[in-house]
């Protein structure tokens, strides 16, 4: 057994606990922080995979933020956990049962028969002077140009509606109105005041 | 040495954890959230495992992508949530009925 694989196990076992750990545990705030070992395990694998760039982006983007996000939404709801937890154990065997049979038919198709060695022979490893993140740039302005701008658009509709969804416009708001200022007449602002001068 | 089909098992090991995870929790909207996560995940490394194997970078674009739909939809789901607990006062499942689906 090589450092390569030792380093596999170590993670993998990590990620298969994390993830178990995030179904079934009861706190939703420790099955955030368990994704959140997940996710960085499987960060540990990329890097195995000489994925850099994405295994940075990985911690980067969902544990900096998405997992941020999902942590600030579960601290801030308060739910009743205990009503949430109704049914847990009669849904546990039907979900071991199908998992169980997914597992099996997927284990027949990715195993060692049709994705080993031999079929998929060993990659030798990129020189030290490889830069993953440039080769990634090099096809995403080229190739992939036009997926990467269509992301960016799925981003700022993602950020328009999450916005417009909780935004909520609160009664003691002191702001103009534009419409009704527009629609001013003379006649409703002013009044003449004919008086004596004293 | 490692193979292509330790990375796709263990792909599939999650994948299936996370399909579990949506059985049992059904009605915990919060942890499903959480468990779709975790099947982008194992389909992102079933891409990364191919694109290293097979010596093609296009894989990891993809995953690129689907990280970047995932932050979307992550945003967007919490945004719902958010919502729904403001005017339900309540995140189970069993009480969004309302259009008798």
């Amino acid at each position: 057994m090589n450092i390569e694989e030792i380093v596999f196990y170590i993670f993998a076992t990590a990620l298969v606990i994390a993830g178990a750990m995030v179904i079934t545990i009861r706190n939703p705030v420790h099955a955030a922080l368990f994704l959140i070992m997940a996710f960085f395990s499987s960060s540990g694998l990329w890097l195995l995979l000489e994925a850099e760039f994405l295994a940075i982006t990985l911690v980067l983007v969902y544990v900096g933020a998405v997992m941020v996000l999902f942590l600030f939404v579960v601290m801030m709801l308060d739910i009743n956990i205990a009503v949430l937890r109704e049914g847990f154990a009669s849904y546990l065997p039907v979900a071991f049962v199908v998992a169980l049979l997914m597992l099996l038919s997927l284990g027949l198709i990715v195993g060692k028969e049709n994705f080993g060695l031999q079929t998929v022979g060993p990659v030798e490893r990129a020189p030290a002077s490889y830069s993953n993140t440039e080769a990634l740039g090099q096809v995403l302005y080229t190739e992939y140009v036009f997926p990467f701008e269509v992301a960016a658009v799925i981003l700022l509709v993602a950020i328009v509606a999450a916005i417009a969804l909780t935004l909520r416009p609160t009664r003691q708001t002191k702001a103009p109105n534009p419409e009704r200022q527009v629609a001013v007449r003379r006649q409703d602002r002013v009044r003449l005041v004919k008086m004596d001068s004293e | 040495m490692l193979s292509l089909a330790h990375f796709l098992l263990l792909g599939a090991i999650l994948f299936c954890l996370s399909v579990a995870g949506v059985f049992i929790n059904r009605k915990n909207v919060i942890i499903l959230l959480m468990c779709i996560e975790l099947m982008l995940l194992a389909v992102n490394m079933n891409f990364v495992a191919f694109s290293h194997f097979n010596g093609d970078i296009a894989g990891q674009v993809f995953v690129f992508f689907i990280l970047t739909v995932a932050a979307a939809e992550a945003a967007i789901g919490l945004a719902i949530l958010v919502v729904l607990f403001r005017n339900r006062n309540s995140i189970n499942v069993e009480d969004l009925d309302s259009m008798s689906g």
